[in-house]
């Protein structure tokens, strides 16, 4: 343990840090290789190796670059991925949810312009729809982060890693809200407007289909760096700073992953009213609830303390 | 082995068929043949694609949509004709439309023979196409310069339906259209 700038950093920190930037890709390949698998399965198919992600990225990487604006779209793209890898930075160093979600919004946004930049119709409505979809997980996102802390008393990740209350316990709403928006962050139908993983839709690939070759890589690493830092945010529901609790946190964010892959292969698309309307409905019962009834029962456990 | 050989996208094409191979590309996605254990996405997409699968062949209408779908592919990238039609016109070759074959318009790396294709053979055909795949990338990355634009077949349907008279054993026909031309040009 060492102090930087006042802040204590142990070397846990460091650790899960280098760990996330290392094996995140892999990690987060690795899971949508399962992804896709399981889809298959479910489909009656066979479906394609488990390594599939990588070899689809190793190509791209070489294919030739043909993008038509390349000084705006492919800076923006690497942005994305920059921005991305250092949200999920700022979430495995132990630093503050607000920060790891405000540059993950950046990220976000990063996206969404260099899907305008592109003079193409489909990925301008792609970019459109995608800024809807922000609009949509963005309060529920908010509202979680704002759960830990009112359970763990810190924004941080590594304090609300380490501390003795067990989120879920005072936050089931949010985690039901949160698990619903993240159908929307991981792409999956019903919530997939912006970009599908699946062909042959109205907007051909939405958002993506200006870029290709490296651009396109890039965008599906930061989606693995994305994803498992989405996942992280599922995982730190179940942590009391107790082992046992580690290995339930890593068997529920399974089943949630499983959850999603279901629900992406049993829904058709909506339409983005939809989208907005009960992300939003949602947010306001499950996570307003919640965060209601926190509120309460920190104001009661306050008296509580003040009359014995 | 190449990673594109491991992850070859298509995008498919109907260029004035009967629909009849069309069909079939899309059955080889159904559970019963999935492509998609070689890797292989439909994306829809020329700029995400490695493969142009085309059927029929190709009018007049469609000869500039043909070749752009094909120059908007990035390099390396091949294309799989199938279907006779495809290949030579097939029962469309007589009309006066039709500009009998992809090979007209753009470069073909492979054919897949059948009336309809069937969808072993398609998959056959795209499995073949990968060595090919392989070795233009192997070629690009050598430095060569990419020999796939689409320029050099440009494709006129006048002087083809000329081409067609004399192909077709009507010699004579042939000679009085273009006397008829010198005619006119006089
Ligand atoms: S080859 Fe036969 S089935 Fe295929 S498009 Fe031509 S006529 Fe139709």
């Amino acid at each position: 343990m060492f102090v930087f700038y006042g802040d204590t950093i142990s070397l846990f920190q460091v650790l899960s840090l280098v760990l996330y930037l290392v094996l995140a890709p892999f990690a987060g390949g690795l899971i949508a290789g399962i992804d896709r698998k399981v889809t298959a399965r479910m489909q009656g198919r066979v479906g394609p190796p488990i390594v599939q992600p990588f070899y689809d990225v190793a190509k791209l990487w070489k294919k030739e670059p043909v993008t038509v604006r390349t000084g705006a779209q492919d800076f923006y793209v690497l942005c994305c991925l920059i921005f991305m890898i250092i949200a999920g930075s700022f979430f495995f160093f132990g630093f503050n949810l607000l920060m790891v979600i405000f540059t993950l919004t950046t990220a976000s946004i990063f996206l969404v312009i260099a899907g305008y930049s592109s003079n193409s119709p489909y990925a301008q409505i792609g970019a459109e729809r995608e800024l809807l979809q922000m609009m949509s997980y963005e309060p529920m996102v908010l509202l979680t982060a704002v759960g830990f802390f009112m359970v763990n008393s810190s924004f941080n990740s590594a304090t609300i890693l380490t501390s003795p209350y067990l989120s879920i316990q005072y936050m089931p709403g949010l985690f039901i809200g949160l698990v619903f928006v993240l159908t929307i962050k991981l792409r999956k139908s019903p919530f997939d407007l912006s970009m599908s993983h699946h062909a042959h839709q109205e907007l051909v690939k939405g958002l993506t289909t200006e870029f290709s070759g490296r651009t396109l890589a890039q965008l599906e690493i930061s989606h693995w760096y994305e994803n498992i830092m989405l996942l992280g945010f599922v995982f730190l529901f179940f942590t009391n700073g107790s082992w046992l609790m580690v290995i339930v946190g890593i068997v529920v964010v399974i089943v949630v992953y499983f959850v999603e892959i279901l629900i992406d292969n049993v829904c058709a698309r909506m339409k983005w009213q939809f989208t907005l309307k009960s992300a939003w409905i949602i947010t306001l019962i499950f996570g307003g609830g919640n965060l209601f009834v926190l509120y309460y029962l920190r104001g009661y456990l306050w008296m509580a303390s003040q009359y014995q | 082995m190449a990673a594109i050989t491991k992850s070859p996208w298509i995008i498919h094409y109907d260029g004035s068929s009967c629909n009849g191979c069309d069909i079939e590309v899309l059955a080889c996605l159904t559970p019963m043949y999935d492509v998609e254990r070689f890797g292989i996405i439909n994306t829809g997409n020329p700029k995400h694609a490695d493969i142009l699968l085309i059927t029929g062949a190709v009018n007049a209408q469609n000869i500039p949509v043909v070749r752009q779908i094909y120059d908007q592919m990035p390099s390396p990238k091949i294309v799989v004709a199938i279907g006779v039609c495809a290949a030579n016109g097939g029962v469309f070759k007589e009309c006066y439309n039709i500009a009998g074959g992809v090979d007209r318009v753009i470069p073909v790396d492979v054919y897949v023979h059948g009336c309809a294709a069937r969808p072993e053979s398609i998959i056959d055909g795209v499995v073949k196409g990968l060595g090919v795949l392989a070795e233009k990338q192997a070629a690009l990355a050598s430095g060569e310069t990419d020999p796939d634009v689409s320029g050099a077949y440009l494709f006129d349907p006048v002087s083809y339906a000329e081409k067609g008279d004399i192909e077709n054993g009507d010699a004579e026909g042939a000679k009085d259209r273009s006397e008829a031309e010198e005619e006119a040009a006089k």
